[in-house]
């Protein structure tokens, strides 16, 4: 399968989207202008009733992912990134999960109003999600081959041979050396690089329009991390996909993505160009992440660290959640929540000290 | 620390020594009826030095064999060949009692905090639990010595009563060291112990690692695969592949002046922290490392192995020692 390939049906994707503002209820957004984001989050709310009380997953969250564009969403465990991304593409089995949003749209389609057929089409053609752990992702006792034919026929109807094709195609297309053994191997046979590679392949077998990639190389070795990460970024230009990488490194954000939104405890801090995040971070806690990177300078010593935990989300702080650990709180960050406002141009940010 | 110091140390025993270290797992191979076995060399002959008041770090991917060299020194695996060296002892031979004895002096924290905790003992058990183990005073006594290590590890003398699963990854990770330290040991082997922790907590938990080295001039064996954190919290660096140590050297010196080819692969994949010099990148991976130079794959001289009476490291300046195969 050529990129072109790819290319021409993304194009199909875009227009098979409605007029701008025929599902969206009035709320344009300011950077898209003419079309309509792909992907397009507004003031989501996910929160999750457990026995000792409501965890408040998300709380508020906006951002949107245009065509082509690549998004970091960057953020340590329990700021809400992934939790993000699974409501977005309806993976929350609801209840437990409670999903609340102005908007929730992938290609102009509304997940929260979209029935089941329309879900499976929105999952595969629209947006594929990649995670973690390729190990719990795979069906140990269906080998690679079956499970990316199974995937092509479930949403494109062609013949078992032709889709087995495709899938030997894709195994090449994400640098897999000699696809028909991988083809033909369970899960188990393979290593951690391998498989995380033919997991990207399955993603990318009904050609999304967006791929959402989950902390794809925490779990692999640092040679095969870059290679992967290169990997993502060169499918990604050559297929002009959207992509959302979700990670707590910031390495892994200066190398893959566009633009950046930084989340802390189910809100979103700061959202600029990864350029102007790296030159010149403005909210304290994007500050103090950068800072607390190990190995920046030679010589043993200390890292600046943050004190504190994470938010409760049970309980989260009132006001700023990072007030607690921030060292620039005061009253008022204690008292009122800052908004998500506009610090410059095409970047924003939620703190009163940076407004 | 500086060179001073480590001259001053090379008089006394270093704290740990490993001496031609080598480990060999028998696999089964063929089928049901031609059954045989094939012999997976994970260490091979690892010399390797922790001096008193140092910490080292022990790097490599999965499979270089680092882990398996850590249970080694510990003795909770026997090693095929080879000695271990505890402050200027040979433990390699010793039985269980007297064994017991000398694991006092060394201790073990791993990644995964979440496994290495008991989930049905309250923090103040799991911590005073060596005490116990070792027979060290009587149970109240245990038990305040156990508050205060988690009062000194950054955690409120409050949750002696709490359990694991009430903790952060973070915060467990601060019980298992305050557990592997209230013995008072020579030598601390940790395994990956940032691995599965956000940045911020990581930050936290290196700072926590050098603060308790230098208080009680412990000497650590710092194992990991991130390359960062080894930047900045170790002395020297070991660096192993395919079960052997390719290139040694004082910290700094492996950043900024590496010589083994597979020691360069790994720091080129180190993300850059700037988006503005993401580059198209140069390094080869392990396997195509391998295919290009199968004489580093196997850590045999281009003409077939190394000479017995040839050191295998040659020594490239003071302190960096280097494969020979790659110097040919």
């Amino acid at each position: 399968m050529s990129p072109s390939n790819l290319a021409a049906t993304n194009q199909t994707v875009a227009s098979r989207r409605p007029p701008p503002g025929s599902e969206t209820e009035g709320g344009g957004d300011a950077s898209a202008g003419a079309s309509t984001p792909l992907v397009e989050i507004d003031d989501l709310h996910v929160s999750f009733a457990q026995h000792d009380g409501l965890v408040q997953a998300v709380r508020g969250v906006t951002f949107h992912v245009d065509a082509g564009e690549s998004l970091g969403i960057v953020g340590e465990s329990g700021s809400g990134k992934s939790v993000s991304c699974m409501a977005v593409l309806r993976l929350l089995q609801s209840p437990p999960a409670r999903i609340e949003a102005q908007t929730l749209q992938i290609g102009g389609v509304s997940v929260m109003r979209a029935g089941k057929a329309q879900l499976s089409d929105i999952r595969g053609r629209l947006a594929a999600m990649v995670f973690q752990d390729p190990m719990t992702a795979f069906d140990p006792v269906f080998t690679i081959g079956q499970q990316i034919v199974e995937t092509i026929r479930a949403h494109r109807s062609t013949s078992k041979a032709a889709a087995r094709q495709e899938a030997h195609d894709l195994l090449a297309r994400v640098e897999i050396r000699n696809p028909d053994a991988v083809l033909n191997s369970y899960p188990h046979q393979l290593s951690g690089g391998m498989l995380q590679r033919a997991m990207i392949a399955m993603a990318l077998s009904c050609r999304p329009a967006v791929l959402f990639a989950d902390e794809p190389t925490t779990a692999l070795d640092v040679t095969v991390q870059a290679q992967i990460l290169q990997l993502i970024k060169e499918l990604q230009d050559d297929l002009k996909m959207g992509l959302v990488m979700i990670t707590h490194d910031l390495g892994v954000i200066a190398e893959t993505v566009d633009r950046v939104i930084v989340m802390y405890g189910g809100k979103v801090m700061e959202q600029a160009r990864v350029e102007d995040i790296f030159d010149d971070p403005r909210h304290p806690y994007t500050i103090a992440l950068m800072e607390s990177m190990p190995g920046q300078e030679g010589g043993r010593r200390r890292l600046r660290e943050i004190p504190g935990g994470s938010p409760n989300p049970v309980n989260p702080p009132t006001g700023c959640p990072f007030h607690p650990r921030c060292p620039q709180a005061d009253s008022q960050c204690v008292s009122e929540e800052p908004a998500f406002a506009e610090i410059g141009p095409g970047r924003q940010a939620a703190c009163w000290r940076v407004h | 620390m500086s060179t001073a110091d480590t001259q001053v140390d090379q008089a006394a025993p270093p704290a740990l020594e490993l001496k031609g270290l080598g480990k060999s797992f028998r696999l089964k191979k063929g089928g049901f009826f031609r059954p045989g076995y094939v012999e997976l060399k994970a260490v091979r002959d690892v010399d390797l030095t922790v001096p008193k008041n140092a910490i080292v770090g022990l790097v490599g991917e999965s499979g270089s064999g680092k882990t398996t060299t850590g249970i080694m020194a510990l003795r909770l695996i026997e090693p095929t060949t080879g000695e271990i060296w505890l402050n200027g002892e040979n433990i390699t031979a010793l039985e269980a009692g007297e064994l017991k004895r000398h694991r006092r002096k060394m201790q073990v924290v791993f990644q995964d905090s979440y496994s290495a905790l008991d989930p049905m003992f309250t923090l103040a058990q799991i911590v005073a639990e060596p005490l116990h183990i070792h027979g060290i005073g009587s149970a109240a006594e245990q038990t305040d010595l156990a508050l205060d290590w988690l009062e000194r590890v950054g955690l409120h003398r409050s949750f002696g009563n709490r359990y694991p699963h009430e903790l952060s990854g973070g915060q467990r990770q601060r019980v298992a060291i305050a557990r592997a330290l209230i013995l008072k040991p020579d030598v601390l082997i940790a395994d990956e112990p940032t691995s599965a922790l956000d940045v911020s907590v990581k930050a936290q938990i290196i700072n926590l690692l050098q603060d308790l080295q230098e208080d009680m001039g412990l000497s650590i064996l710092f194992i990991s695969h991130d390359l960062s954190v080894v930047r900045s919290l170790t002395d020297t660096v070991v660096v192993m592949f395919n079960g052997r140590i390719v290139e040694q050297a004082p910290t700094e010196a492996i950043f900024t002046d590496s010589r083994h080819p597979y020691t360069r692969s790994l720091l080129d994949a180190i993300p850059v922290l700037n988006p503005r010099h993401r580059r198209a990148r140069t390094f080869r991976s392990r396997d195509e490392l391998e295919a290009d130079n199968p004489q580093i794959a196997s850590g045999d001289l281009p003409d077939g192995p190394a000479p017995s009476d040839q050191p295998r490291l040659v020594s490239v300046a003071p302190g960096h020692r280097v494969e020979a195969v790659v110097t040919q």
